[in-house]
């Protein structure tokens, strides 16, 4: 594989790290807004970073254009959603977990 | 040696399976809330694999179906949200 190869493989495995992350967050965290908190940056992040690597493997301006498209979307839309999601859990009066809950 | 197009499916793979792992999410719950952010989840891992294979295979038209994907993703999750809330002022 070629340096540049090297690179885009180097940044699809971190994605991927962070996506790792994104999973094990949305599992073992305990209520929604950890949950929403894990979802909507590791993931966000991840998204970035494997896209990225995506707009550097394709050869064609436009299909790079696309993919820095999908990159500008992922980073204002899914904090967004997330944002969303929290604030409805809020406003139907879900209280947020605190350690006594565990004990 | 891995080849580069094996490399990058293989990552896709792995965002495949983060995919599953948060559907154990909207499995177990226990509110509303926590599905659609594993839903949400679970599509933007399904939106980096399309572009993995987009960029493993050459093909770009698979970025056109990637881009859809997301916006029907967020809009899933707006949707959800706001019809959750009575009065509708989620964002």
């Amino acid at each position: 594989m070629t340096p540049i190869e090297w690179a885009i493989v180097g940044l699809a495995l971190l994605g991927a790290f962070f996506g790792a992350v994104a999973a094990i967050g949305i599992v073992r965290m305990p209520d929604i807004y950890t949950r929403a908190h894990a979802a909507s940056k590791s993931d966000t992040l991840g998204a970035v970073l494997t896209i990225a690597a995506v707009a550097l493997a394709l050869e064609s301006g436009l299909s790079t254009a696309k993919a820095a498209f999908l990159v500008i979307f992922m980073f204002l839309t899914n904090p967004t959603a997330a944002h969303a999601i929290a604030r409805a859990a809020e406003d139907q009066g879900i209280e947020p977990w605190t350690r006594e809950d565990d004990s | 040696m891995v080849e580069f197009a094996t490399a990058l499916l293989a990552i896709a793979a792995a965002f495949v399976l983060f995919a599953v792992v948060a559907l154990y999410r909207v499995f177990a719950g226990p509110t509303i809330h926590d599905r659609v952010i594993a839903v949400n989840v679970a599509g933007t891992n399904t939106v980096i694999a399309i572009a993995l294979v987009a960029a493993a295979f050459d093909e770009s038209v698979f970025l056109d179906v990637a881009l859809v994907y997301a916006l029907l993703n967020f809009l899933l999750s707006i949707a959800f949200s706001k019809f959750n809330v009575e009065h509708g002022g989620v964002l």
